[in-house]
């Protein structure tokens, strides 16, 4: 189902968390949302929802105006940053509750859970209580629990802001294949890049209660429409105006005089990846990024002068 | 690293020296663990001493001089039809004042912290007013109000309605009393819930009322029950501004409280002392099935 905000704005006291923001999400897509604290992601996300009431603008869902129609109509699934289990339930009845509040016959409803906790992995915790399950359990319930009631779209609020680094990249890659096979609209919020880059098929780059841009990963990468879009997507030098990538950055074999000098302050092995941090003649401060591999060839050395070429840098236009 | 050694070494020297020449036994981190111990000993029997000469001292006596003589004379007092009837009244009381006091205070619970509006501040105020009142001026503005002479007295007289002198004023004044139980108890349990899981509830399809009973409820229960156990012994033990209401009319608007005030002025020492030790029986009963459930609880559902 494709979702549709139009012209939304949102006040919180004299706090403008959205200013007049237009956003279409096609049928069957998995955007994110992209941006800092206190850029109004999640305040769109839940007025989609209708866990929130826009001040003015409209929300569609599929065909339908969905903007005064409360939260339990809109058949959306949403899942929260801390999961919001229902603590006193098990895992079961957690997942069972959006049938079990539509009254469905109970064999139905005993089925439909434990297809879910097959979906999700949690097949032999149905009788847990949540205080008995990891992060990455209670956020898993937490899905299956949505996908119950089987919403036309399904929006995630931070979903994995809460869980450590290695939990965080499985469940990125399992979201990415649940996605695949249900194939529901689905929105997530996050503010981390990397994880926007990696899961999504759209992202939606938020900043200060506007969106600055929306496009495909690489589209937003390669070709940013601003500073704020650059600067928040991959690492990037700033040199006055101008803003150039590190791996754009060519470093010489040799000061051979066609190119600017630098000196190289610290080189940083991070794996395949090799961090150099370097000094232009004038002072300024940039990096660059380069391979294991050109690393070696290039012996670098800290303290050594060598020159590096600049790529034509971009500016942007404020 | 090594080039510290040395000097580790010479600092720690004139310490060692110094233990060495005030002899074996006085390791200055003994004493001190020592003097620490002495001072939570000494903590802890002002604390229990104090509990004991305000609270367990007279509490026992009563027990004592109830059953100085056997259980005969016991039995005896607690079956005349005065106590019977205060019995039975003031539980009738507690069976009215304390289920509208869980209805209203989980409403206000809800009210006072979920709600947005102007005066809630006040409205949370007004709320603690019977902790701060003397029962008896609660008493007092109830015949005010609801008396003969009282500004509803004649037109509940013409209604043929008695509040005063009778039980509505008594469950009133009850339930004026205990009122702020309930609601101050489940306002943190409220707060520290959230609304996350209501929410969640809602996305999934439930309506308010369905999200109230399902998810709401059973999350602040503990808090519910802890309100509605403090309410009940409170209710039980209400003198001041039943007293005022009641008119103490011996086998009508006696409950136990009065009557053992009555008892007591009337030297029936034996009759007094029955009727505390029944009530303090019940509000022990109270407390004691509160840490029973809470318990069996706390084993059957994690939390």
């Amino acid at each position: 189902m494709a979702i549709e905000a139009r012209n939304v704005s949102k006040h919180f006291g004299d706090f403008a968390a959205l200013q007049d923001v237009s956003l279409t999400v096609a049928d069957g897509a998995l955007t994110a949302l992209l941006g800092p604290s206190g850029s109004g992601k999640s305040t769109l996300l839940r007025i989609i929802a209708g866990l929130e009431t826009p001040d003015s603008g409209e929300v569609i869902i599929g065909e339908h105006d969905v903007t005064s129609s409360p939260a339990r109509s809109r058949g959306v699934g949403f899942v929260f940053q801390h999961y919001a289990p229902f603590k006193h339930m098990t895992v079961h009845d957690n997942v069972a509750f959006g049938l079990s509040v539509r009254k469905r016959p109970k064999d139905e409803i005993s089925a439909r859970v434990d297809e879910l906790l097959g979906l999700v992995r949690l097949e032999g915790l149905a009788g847990r209580y949540p205080s008995q399950l990891s992060g990455g359990q209670l956020q898993r319930m937490a899905l299956a629990r949505a996908l119950a009631v089987q919403p036309r779209v399904l929006l995630l609020d931070e979903p994995f802001g809460a869980l450590d680094a290695q939990v965080r990249a499985e469940l990125r890659e399992w979201l990415r294949r649940l996605h695949e096979e249900i194939h529901v609209t689905t929105i997530f919020v996050t503010h981390d890049q990397e994880e926007a880059m990696e899961v999504a098929e759209q992202i939606v780059v938020m900043n200060k209660g506007q969106i600055e841009q929306a496009g495909a990963p690489r589209e937003l990468y390669e070709s940013p429409a601003n500073e704020f879009v650059m600067s928040f997507i991959g690492p990037v030098n700033r040199l006055g105006d101008a803003f150039v990538r590190p791996h754009d950055i060519q470093i010489l074999p040799e000061a051979d005089g066609t190119g600017t000098e630098a000196l190289v302050e610290r080189v940083v092995h991070l794996g395949f990846e090799v961090r150099v941090e370097l000094k232009l003649h004038d002072g300024r401060e940039i990096w660059a990024q380069v391979t294991r591999e050109e690393a070696q060839q290039l012996e670098l050395v800290e303290g050594q002068i060598l020159s590096i070429r600049l790529p034509q840098p971009r500016v942007f236009a404020s | 690293m090594s080039s510290s050694g040395p000097g580790t070494a010479a600092v720690s020297t004139p310490f060692a020296g110094s233990r060495a020449a005030k002899g074996p036994g006085i390791d200055p981190a003994r004493a001190r663990a020592r003097s620490a111990r002495r001072r939570r000993i000494g903590v802890r029997t002002v604390a229990l001493g104090y509990l004991a000469m305000l609270l367990l001292a007279p509490v026992l006596m009563i027990f004592y001089r109830t059953f100085e003589h056997g259980l005969a004379p016991v039995w005896n007092a607690a079956t005349t039809p005065s106590a019977e009837h205060a019995f039975w009244l003031s539980l009738e009381i507690v069976a009215i004042a304390v289920p509208l006091n869980t209805a209203f205070g989980i409403g206000m619970a809800l009210l006072l912290e979920r709600g947005r509006f102007w005066g809630k501040a006040i409205l949370g105020l007004l709320i603690d007013m019977p902790f701060a009142i003397s029962p008896v001026v609660v008493g007092l503005s109830l015949v005010l109000v609801y008396g003969k002479t009282g500004w509803l007295g004649d037109w509940l007289a013409e209604q043929g309605i008695q509040v005063i002198f009778s039980v509505p004023g008594m469950v009133i004044a009850t339930a004026v009393v205990s009122l702020p139980f309930v609601v101050r108890e489940t306002i943190p349990v409220l707060r520290e819930m959230g609304t996350d899981a209501e929410q969640a509830a809602e996305t999934l399809g439930a309506s308010r009322w369905q999200t109230f009973l399902r998810i709401t409820l059973p999350g602040i229960r503990w808090g519910v029950v802890y309100g509605v156990v403090l309410t009940t012994a409170r209710a039980l033990g209400e003198f001041g501004a039943v007293s005022i209401v009641s008119g103490r009319i011996e086998q009508q608007t006696q409950t136990l409280p009065l009557y053992v005030q009555d008892r007591f002025e009337n030297f029936d020492a034996t009759g007094a002392y029955t009727a505390a030790v029944v009530l303090a029986l019940l509000a022990i009963g109270t407390l004691l099935a509160m840490n029973l459930l809470t318990r069996r609880a706390h084993r059957g559902t994690v939390d």
